[in-house]
């Protein structure tokens, strides 16, 4: 609970230090203020309080794990962006829109009663329809934070009728009484429940990006400043899948048979479509955003085998997810800064040019790739087992298919940096950068190499 | 008051349901076939008052004060978004001089 009131203090504290013109102080204070979270967020990990303030919020070991990943994401976001945004002069209102949008992140996480879900959820999206658009200037932005908006408040509608309709047949918000509700009621569920939980999983996938409700996802994952994109990408997407597990695995996990095939026809869906159009794409930043798509494909094998372990497999993927991704789209930003391209020419020759920055990439794509003794290889491989052991083999056998595919497009960025040659410069790698850099690659290594301190993380 | 709520409660649920889905329907349609930005956000607009329409009747249904609580939250939420939604037409427009949603296609794979 301290961590929602810090980040909330701290956004307000922030936009106060852009009004008094103390442009240095931002950075430092929104750090110390992440560090305090994370420390408020560790203390709670022993001492379950149960639901506080009436069951509205939640901080059991699940809401913690996943709200440190994303407050950590943010911090990481934070130091590269150091610099980024000082031609536009409204880095108070950027720090601080983040800093609003990653407290929605956090309610999203630790809900326990629908009106946080859903006031989670606008927390973050409303904040991040700014931020899409904060160049007011670029087209290209203008677009993305016009499409962002119309296709997130559409699907906000069809999360509130849902959570409407669950109201209409249980009574109540919270996730303990509907979880009652369906215990005690096996046979005589009512009819606007079931629909009710079809309204739900439209509102929430639109979120997530799933097919066949991620068409906003390129358009706005490419228009948005590559600091946004990183940020919705990474914890935007852990947040709202985390807030879509707790849902499913909390409260509706007795109806498993109603809404399984639906997830399943999804994740197939979205694996094929992410997949496909990601093989297509010559722009670096659109594939990633593609490859997101897909990613979201392989997190929804959490919710179709729902069980013990599906917290803490969603939990594995999400932080190697978060840990490539960001790799990435930091290799992105400093590729561009000198040929001022976002294809994949421009990483031609990087491998003699950067030989580090090249590595970093490289250990990055095959991380996203799975291949083993990265992170990715890890999470892959707990969703694997766990849709294995509830028997999807139809699931699985596409999954390994998209898997393969999904190697070519991610290994076409490794071909360009070590086998094409270019003229251009040396990229000049500061230090926070290269900082973000060796933690990231470190992290996704060492996971990669040694797994056992987080498979019985939660 | 309470002749409001015994009132309100003679009317028989699906009654409300039946009305509050068509004035959905008739809001994501309008999102969906509308080219005017401004529209399309009136018709979200309609969208989340079916929302809270509902969510009052069902409120009354269930001699439950939490659903109007809600319908509170979700007012607040529509002018915060409105607000933001504006901010973002008027940028859009400073540009590109129109407010149709088709002269938006820079962005396109």
């Amino acid at each position: 609970m301290g961590a929602i009131i810090t980040l909330s203090i701290l956004a307000l504290v922030v936009l106060y230090l852009g009004l008094f013109k103390a442009k240095a102080l931002l950075l430092p204070v929104s750090i110390l203020g992440f560090l305090v979270a994370i420390g408020f967020l560790l203390n709670d990990w022993t001492a379950d309080k149960g639901p506080l303030f009436s069951g509205m919020v939640h901080f059991d070991h699940y809401a913690i794990a996943f709200s440190v990943l994303c407050v950590a994401v943010t911090l990481c976001i934070f130091i590269i962006s150091k610099g980024y945004f000082d031609e536009g002069g409204q880095v108070a209102e950027y720090y601080s829109l983040l800093i609003f949008s990653l407290t929605g992140a956090v309610l999203v996480n630790s809900y326990h009663n629908f009106s946080m879900l859903f006031l989670g959820i606008e927390i973050m999206s409303v904040a991040l329809y700014i931020l899409v658009g904060i160049r007011k200037r670029d087209k290209a932005s203008n677009e993305a934070a016009l499409k962002y908006f119309l296709m997130g408040a559409f699907s906000t509608g069809f999360l509130l009728f849902g959570i409407a309709l669950l109201y209409g047949a249980t009574g109540s918000f919270n996730l303990d009484e509907i979880k009652d509700y369906v215990v005690n009621n096996p046979h005589a569920i009512s009819p606007l429940f079931y629909g009710g939980i079809l309204l739900l999983i439209v509102g929430l996938t639109f979120k997530v990006g799933a097919a066949p409700f991620h068409f906003w996802t390129p358009d706005v994952y490419d228009g948005a400043p590559i600091l946004i994109t990183s940020y919705m990408s990474t914890v935007v997407k852990v947040a709202s899948f985390a807030g879509l597990l707790r849902l499913f695995s909390y409260s509706l996990v007795p109806l498993q048979d109603f809404w399984e095939p639906v997830f399943l026809i999804i994740a197939i869906i979205t694996l094929f479509i992410g997949n496909i159009s990601a093989v297509m794409q010559s722009s670096f930043k659109r594939m990633l955003a593609y490859s997101s798509i897909s990613h979201a494909g392989y997190m929804l094998f959490a919710i179709i085998a729902v069980g013990t372990t599906s917290a803490n497999s969603i939990f594995a993927y999400g932080l190697a997810y978060s840990l490539a991704t960001i790799v990435a789209f930091t290799g992105l930003i400093l590729v561009k800064k000198t040929t001022g391209s976002e294809h994949f020419e421009a990483f031609n020759g990087l491998g003699k040019r950067n030989p580090m920055l090249a590595f970093a990439i490289t250990v990055a794509m095959l991380s996203l790739a799975g291949i083993p003794l990265t992170a990715g290889f890890i999470g892959k491989f707990m969703m694997f087992s766990s849709v294995m052991e509830n028997y999807h083999i139809v699931l699985l056998v596409l999954a390994v298919i998209n898997a393969a595919i999904a190697v070519y497009y991610y290994l076409k960025v490794v071909v360009a940096m070590y086998f094409r040659d270019s003229e251009e410069s040396c990229v000049n790698v500061q230090w926070n950068y290269s900082f973000i850099l060796l933690l990231a690659v470190g992290l996704t290594i060492l996971i990669g190499v040694y797994p056992d301190c987080l498979i019985k993380l939660i | 008051m309470e002749t409001i709520v015994q009132q309100l409660q003679g009317v028989p649920i699906n009654h409300y349901l039946i009305f509050c889905t068509i004035i959905f329907a008739i809001g994501v349609v309008g999102v969906l076939i509308r080219r005017n930005v401004i529209i399309i956000m009136m018709s979200i607009e309609l969208m989340l008052n079916a929302v809270n329409l509902l969510l009052a009747a069902f409120s009354v249904q269930h001699s439950d004060s939490s659903g109007q609580v809600f319908v509170f939250f979700i007012m607040a939420l529509a002018a915060a978004e409105v607000a933001v939604g504006l901010a973002i037409i008027i940028m859009v427009y400073r540009n590109t001089k129109s407010v149709d949603i088709d002269s938006l296609n820079k962005l396109r794979w």
